[in-house]
């Protein structure tokens, strides 16, 4: 839905709070940033005063600190370690349990969740990061019931950046900074003269319903300009720059190259980056019995392609060097996801290189590979 | 949640029969009656239950549907759990997954299967079809390698094709002591004798990864073109359905693009190593 200046709103902070009121109202859990443990994560919040009123954060290779902003923003920080994912696509997840009784034994699953989500300040790399797991689940041969039961009827009110963080490179991956498609309201934050306030765009009819029972006035087109102008500088402060347009061919073409190597005396392998980015969707499963075997359950639980566990045959694992597992994870996210989903698994958020403990970097990993590989 | 592909259904063995060491064959029999029918090179997720769930080719009859067969070796938790099971006992299933063997591209050709070890197990549904309806086929070759004679899977079977005229089956062993009168040696030397038209054969091969790339290399040399020939593909596994991320190949997922794969496809891919 293209969304131009004619139906953008107005909508003041008591607006706001109307808005995350009206959809607790409504029945849905709704989640948004919030400050916890020294991040801004995404939490269940009850009102504007949970949001990061005045917070902003400081991020580069392997760091991340909060700070204090001169302003009173509610939106005026990049992203931290959470994504929607935690909701959407859950760490933990109980897939069914059987009971024997007797001779029979009984299987039971149930994927509904017990709330509908609505999620407050996604990104629009995140919109981005929430269409590629979309793929990935719901536009297979398969289906996958849990994740569709949490993400049907989400309402996803999207928040355009008005802050680049020192990791992000949305704009080299076109992810972003303004959101374009996948929400339901988008807004953007604006503190001028006139006081805090947030221009709000529909992207369908429950958005453009729930904007219509927020008291808002009309934007005027200088507010439209200045929302314009805010996203526009957010993408030329981009903290980090990737060329995406070749990545499939140039990777695949080096899978013996040297940094790999390389990379791989700095690489952990913690997994960290799996952990943070929105887009991993891998999963192990784990069976669990109680003392007689009368009652058992499978769960589904994150996994990470950094586990030397996780490419396990009878013998041994397929990868079983940390310079073949950093291989398969960043050759996945940037080149073979294409093949695989029809599209790159990267969406230039930067999680994975403000949140590796030693600081690697993937766009300085890929430059590397650019500048002294086969080309 | 009637469409939940990660729900198990519940079966039971019907019967158990060993097939070699720490091989087991399993007859199942779902509860409510049969899965969706497979394909010759489709695998099941099978659950011992409190234990775990393992990807495992069907090894029966695809036009018996109600025979359900899978042939397992003991290697793990969770198939050591499974060749357990007695008869009567609860498994958990789920399938038909994946890609199988074009069958209905060797109508007319001549059929070159290549198996190792226990890769026999996930060809003999594509042996059975080709011997049901043996004259839409030119030749068909069987070459079989295992490690040792007490490993032959399937041995009675084998004997009994071998009885027939219009099948060659040629088996060998890596190791054996002179009370084995076959071949010893690797399968890939078995090529050289088969008498099949290489230019419009069909070439399918299931065994070990290595002794996958060795023979696809020798038909090669015999003249198979690379779209030609097959080859079945194991990668570890935890859903089937190409949502947990762990079969990945490079560019395929092995269970939702495979297993069974045409070598063009993998032919780079199979040498990198650690893939």
């Amino acid at each position: 839905m293209p969304t131009d200046a004619d139906q953008l709103l107005a909508v003041t902070l008591d607006g706001l709070s109307g808005l995350i009121a009206a959809l607790i109202r409504r029945g849905y859990r709704v989640a948004g940033p919030t400050v916890r443990d020294g991040i801004i994560g995404y939490d269940e919040i009850a009102s504007l005063e949970d949001l990061p009123r005045g917070w902003s954060d400081e991020q580069r290779g392997g760091h991340y600190r909060l700070v204090r902003r001169d302003d009173e923003a509610l939106f005026g920080y990049a992203v931290g370690p959470h994504s929607w994912k935690r909701y959407l696509h859950p760490p933990l997840l109980q897939l069914w349990r059987a009971r024997r009784n007797g001779d029979a034994t009984a299987l039971e699953s149930d994927p509904r969740p017990r709330e509908r989500f609505a999620f407050i300040g996604v990104r629009s790399c995140e919109l981005h990061a929430i269409a590629i797991q979309d793929e990935v689940f719901l536009r297979g041969r398969h289906a996958d019931p849990h994740y569709r039961a949490r993400r049907d009827g989400a309402v996803l009110i999207a928040v355009n950046c008005a802050v680049a963080g020192g990791t992000c490179f949305c704009a080299s991956m076109k992810t972003g900074p303004r959101a374009t498609a996948g929400f339901d309201i988008a807004l953007t934050e604006l503190i001028t003269d006139e006081g805090h306030l947030f221009l709000a765009a529909s992207g369908t009819d429950i958005g453009r319903e729930l904007l219509a029972q927020t008291p808002h006035r009309n934007a005027t087109p200088e507010q439209a300009a200045t929302a314009e102008k805010i996203v526009d500088r957010t993408a030329q402060r981009m903290g980090r720059q990737m060329r995406s347009d070749d990545l499939h061919d140039l990777l695949l073409r080096n899978l013996d190259h040297p940094r790999w190597s390389e990379v791989a005396d700095r690489c952990l392998s913690c997994g960290n980056c799996t952990m943070v980015c929105p887009t991993c969707f891998c999963t192990a499963v784990e069976d669990s019995s109680d003392l007689t075997g009368a009652e058992v359950s499978r769960s589904r639980r994150w996994d990470s392609c950094f586990s030397v566990d996780f490419s396990y045959l009878h013998g041994g694992s397929v990868r079983q060097s940390v310079r073949s597992r950093y291989r398969q994870w960043m050759t996945h996210k940037l080149a073979t996801w294409h093949d695989q989903f029809g599209s790159s698994g990267c969406v230039g958020c930067g999680r994975c290189i403000t949140w590796c403990p030693v600081g690697i970097d993937i766009t300085e990993e890929v430059r590397a590979i650019r500048e002294s590989g086969h080309s | 949640m009637a469409d939940d592909p990660m729900l198990p259904r519940v079966a039971r063995v019907r019967r158990r029969r060993r097939d070699g060491p720490q091989v087991w064959t399993l007859e199942t029999e779902p509860e409510g009656g049969s899965l969706a029918a497979f394909a010759a090179g489709q695998f099941n997720m099978l659950t011992a239950f409190g234990v775990g769930e393992v990807p495992i080719s069907v090894s029966g009859d695809p036009a018996e549907p109600g025979r359900l067969l899978h042939t397992i070796r003991a290697v793990g938790p969770v198939s050591t759990a499974l060749t357990r099971l007695e008869a009567g006992a609860a498994l958990g299933i789920r399938g038909p997954f994946g890609a199988g063997w074009p069958m209905s591209e060797a109508a007319g050709r001549d059929v070159v299967i290549v198996a190792g070890g226990l890769g026999l197990a996930p060809l003999r549904p594509a042996l059975y079809r080709l011997l049901a309806e043996r004259p839409r086929y030119g030749r068909i070759v069987l070459l079989y390698g295992t490690r040792g004679p007490e490993e032959i899977l399937f041995r009675r079977e084998i004997e009994s094709w071998r009885r027939r005229l219009d099948i060659d089956i040629e088996v060998t062993v890596d190791h054996a002591t002179a009370a084995w009168h076959g071949h010893v040696g690797v399968v890939t030397t078995l090529l050289a004798r088969a008498g099949f038209d290489p230019h419009q054969a069909l070439a399918l091969v299931c065994g070990p990864e290595i002794m996958m790339r060795f023979a696809a290399a020798a038909l090669g040399e015999a003249g198979v073109a690379d779209e030609a020939i097959w080859l079945a593909v194991e990668r570890n596994m935890k859903c089937g359905i190409g949502h947990c991320g762990h079969c990945q190949l490079g560019p395929v997922l092995v269970c939702r693009d495979g297993p069974v794969f045409r070598y063009d496809r993998l032919r780079t891919l199979l040498p990198v190593k650690e893939m």
